[in-house]
């Protein structure tokens, strides 16, 4: 692309306008990570099979590994940093905290993230319903119990 | 390992400001011996834990103690942590009191401070270590502080960095002119580069981006990383691949006695000998097999590297730095001592991954590109295909039975390749031959024609020896080279397919006898601690499930007949789909003094959850071009949807050592779900995994 025709690409990440230099067809996980230093959003596949580079687009859970960049323009986008500026990001970090829902750490962003999507569509979730949300979500350490009771304990503090 | 070589306080404690620093060669990987350590510290020093800090760690910083392996860092860091603090402790009581007066059981050690006779002024532990020569041998005898009423649940050290997305791992790593960098990897393992098309690799140098060629050893790098990735692709493309190919027989029936190496196992150790014969007409027998399997890591293994002219560091999520750091000097040439190795976190690594290997391809891009930092990461699909993976095991038992159906004799062979493939120094270049890119370097080494493991509870053999009381064993390891894939240490080593074959037979005994599952152990089990355990589970689980093709299994392992004792129980369902759902699971555990409950409890949950993967999803697969479990869909693992409802028991032993536990579950949990698939069918699967497809097969067969 010469410089010409570039097109600016304007994202809205966690309640910050930012104008873009990587090209829109750039996936959004290495406009975050490698551009804005947004290091927290995790690359686990690139292949959208395991759930380590979600991040929220207008409050829902989505995987940003193939997705591109310009696809986001408009949307309101949250990651795991910005997480803590609402009040169930926070509730959802804290119950992770509490519920120690996490050992080597690699897929919990992704999972904080899930979480909160899913809690703000569903508060209080049932236990399948929480599994069903979460499968897309790879943990290799075996996490799973501990993030199960931090969905109990973010949802049961509303 | 850990006093030997390191007998000096000052080996594992410090202080930096007001902040207690402790060393150590262990890393963390997620398994939380960096709480550990500082629990360790905590008690023996009173020092709050938010004073505490595990210092990075670094070759000719650190302590060497070796691999972080085995569950053995509690028992070896853990326990040089507490002996260098109890002398610390009282070394620090004596100074006190010489200068500033009173005798040294006058002074009290509250919160980290040292309070004296007549005063209400605590004296600070970190100031009063800062001037002290702690160049003083850790006394042995040291007296510790008693155990503690109630074991502790410290906060997990990094948690509220993870959560909030401030956690740095190798991956986030960022210097000022870094270069990512990826690797282009032929289509197997035996193909070579025959060349590169000059036209792509113009195109890209155009670009501005790198490459990097040794031999059949192809990189590309580039400011960007998505760059990168995109370039990779297509250097692909433009690259003739010739040779290579994989053997696609059937590597079960390569796993033979008539094919290995054969050892035979004493007390847990192997020892060249005359095999004795295989016992005839034995009253039950049978084989249980373990395909080769991943570690599978979310994080694809990737490491930061930068050579300056004369000085080489690397940052890697390394198990070992020291050997790795000797591996890499002699692949290049180097002086060890120019070699700097510092760890960062990778993800949970489960054993020997990539992360070594990926190590020293950063190191070789970094020589290749002096001055600039390179961050090099493994493709998901490189992680999956190149990883050296466990290896594909089988176990054939047999056993003689008296009147009540007890064992009178019992005989049991593991038949694997080799875990032995991490990179340290040893005979003929081990350590360069055991790292993956020299294979492809103009200039190849290795790969090491591997090695019988001699140690006690190593290898193939860990867990062979049963932990049960048997009038008369026979114990065979043996060994199988030429396997088609490169193998190294996972998570367990043998315990697992060991653990597995063994509670699967006992299970097979006990009803062959018509004698309940848990009493039959119990019949066979000397060790009132294991009895305990298996009480605690038996009066846990309650009633069994009932319903069709629904079924319970238990399991009873001790791991490496020394470490943590666990029994689990399983509860699971089969859908008409053939599809095993765990509906619920109880691990009783016993690991001696519990130093840090919540950590222990993750690694039993974690352990059952891994196990529970391998025991119904995991399987390498490949066919003459190459590997063909590339990613997530055709190497599946355990996911949340079929995560049952877990109660892990502890069973604190204050007044016991505390032992390793983080290897300790995945045994037993898949013989509890090998057990529980026999109860809820009436078919005994002895080949993992339990897959949809293995169980309809399994079906027609019966």
């Amino acid at each position: 692309m010469g410089a010409g025709d570039a097109v600016t690409l304007r994202l809205r990440i966690n309640g910050r306008d930012h104008t873009v230099a990587s090209p829109p067809d750039t996936p959004l996980v290495y406009v975050l990570r490698d551009e804005l230093g947004l290091k927290g959003t995790k690359l686990g596949c690139g292949l959208e099979q395991c759930g380590a580079c979600a991040v929220l687009a207008d409050g829902e859970a989505v995987l940003s590994c193939i997705a591109e960049a310009g696809a986001f323009a408009g949307r309101e986008i949250v990651t795991v940093e910005g997480l803590a500026e609402t009040a169930t990001g926070r509730r959802v970090q804290a119950a992770f905290v509490r519920a120690s829902a996490a050992q080597c750490g690699y897929c919990t962003a992704g999972l904080v993230v899930a979480v909160t999507g899913l809690l703000r569509k569903t508060p209080n979730p049932d236990r399948d319903t929480a599994k069903a949300a979460l499968t897309p979500h790879i943990c290799r350490c075996g996490s799973h119990p501990r993030v199960l009771r931090a969905v109990g304990i973010a949802s049961a503090a509303r | 390992m850990s006093l030997g070589p390191h007998p000096l306080v000052g080996h594992w404690l410090g202080a930096e400001g007001d902040v207690l620093v402790v060393r150590t060669g262990k890393v963390d990987i997620g398994q939380r011996i960096s709480t550990a350590l500082m629990q360790i510290a905590h008690e023996e020093l009173t020092q709050p834990l938010e004073c505490i800090r595990v210092a990075p760690v670094a070759t000719g910083e650190c302590p060497d103690e070796g691999i972080t392996s085995g569950s053995n860092s509690v028992e070896q860091s853990g326990r040089a942590v507490r002996l260098a603090a109890a002398t610390l402790r009282r070394m620090a009581t004596a100074e006190a009191a010489r200068r500033l007066g009173g005798e040294p059981p006058d002074w009290r050690l509250e919160d980290g401070a040292l309070t004296g006779p007549g005063s209400n002024r605590p004296v600070p532990l970190t100031g009063l270590i800062a001037d002290m020569d702690l160049g003083v041998p850790v006394d042995l005898d040291a007296p510790l502080a008693g155990p503690r009423a109630r074991p502790a649940r410290p906060p997990m050290a990094g948690l509220r960095d993870i959560v909030t997305g401030r956690y740095r791992f190798v991956h986030d790593l960022d210097a000022p002119g870094m270069l990512h960098a990826r690797v282009v990897r032929p289509p197997n393992a035996r193909a070579r580069l025959a060349g590169v098309d000059a036209a792509v690799a113009a195109r890209l140098r155009a670009e501005g981006l790198r490459i990097v060629r040794d031999g059949s050893f192809l990189a590309v790098a580039g400011a960007r990383e998505w760059d990168v990735v995109k370039a990779a692709g297509r250097l692909f493309a433009g690259c003739a691949w010739q040779g290579g190919g994989l053997p696609e027989d059937d590597v079960f029936a390569r796993l033979t006695p008539a094919n290995a190496e054969r050892l035979i196992v004493e007390d847990g150790t192997p020892r060249a000998a005359p095999v004795p014969p295989a016992p005839d007409a034995p009253a039950h027998a049978a084989r249980y097999e373990r395909p080769f399997t991943m570690h599978a890591a979310l994080a694809p293994s990737a490491a930061l590297a930068t050579w300056d002219g004369a000085r080489l560091d690397i940052v890697t999520h390394s198990q070992g730095i020291y050997p790795l750091r000797q591996s890499i000097a002699d692949s290049l040439g180097l002086d060890p001592r120019a070699v700097c190795l510092t760890h960062a976190p990778g993800s949970g690594c489960y054993g020997h991954n990539g992360a070594d290997d990926a190590a020293f391809e950063a190191a070789l891009l970094a020589m290749a590109l002096p001055g600039a930092p390179v961050l090099l990461k493994w493709s998901r699909e490189d992680e999956h295909a190149w990883e050296p993976y466990g290896t594909a095991m089988a176990v054939e038992l047999a056993a003689a039975t008296g009147p009540a159906g007890e064992i009178t004799a019992y005989s049991a062979e593991a038949i694997a390749g080799t875990f032995r493939g991490r990179p340290r120094p040893g005979k003929g270049r081990a350590g360069p031959a055991k790292l993956l890119a020299n294979r492809f370097r103009a200039d190849p080494v290795g790969p090491a024609r591997p090695e019988p493991n001699l140690n006690r509870q190593g290898g193939m053999h860990r867990n062979l020896d049963p932990v049960y009381r048997l009038p008369e064993v026979r114990l065979v390891k043996n060994l199988v080279a030429d396997l088609p894939h490169r193998t190294s240490a996972l998570r367990c080593l043998g315990a697992a397919a060991n653990v597995f074959a063994l509670e699967s037979f006992m299970d097979e005994l006990a009803a062959i006898a018509g004698r309940d599952a848990l009493d039959y152990r119990r019949a066979h089990l000397g060790d009132a601690r294991a009895l305990a355990v298996l009480d605690r589970l038996g009066a846990a689980l309650g009633a069994a499930p009932s319903g069709a093709m629904a079924g319970r299994g238990v399991a009873y392992a001790q791991y490496k007949n020394a470490m943590a004792r666990v029994g689990v129980g399983v509860d699971l369902h089969v859908t008409d789909l053939s599809e095993v759902r765990l509906d619920r699971a109880v691990i009783v555990a016993d690991a001696g003094r519990v130093i840090d409950l919540g950590g222990l409890e993750a690694q039993l949950e974690g352990g059952f959850l891994q196990g529970a993967s391998w025991a119904l999803c995991e399987a390498v697969t490949w066919d003459r071009d190459g590997i063909t479990s590339r990613d997530w869909d055709s190497y599946p693992v355990l996911r949340f949807d079929n995560v049952p409802e877990i109660e892990v028991i502890v069973l604190d032993r204050p007044g016991d050592a505390s032992v390793g536990a983080g290897e300790a579950a995945p045994g037993p949990a898949l013989g509890a779900i090998a057990n529980a698939v026999c109860a809820a069918t009436g078919l005994r699967l002895r080949r993992l995994p339990f897959t949809p497809d293995a169980i309809s097969r399994a079906a027609l067969r019966a």
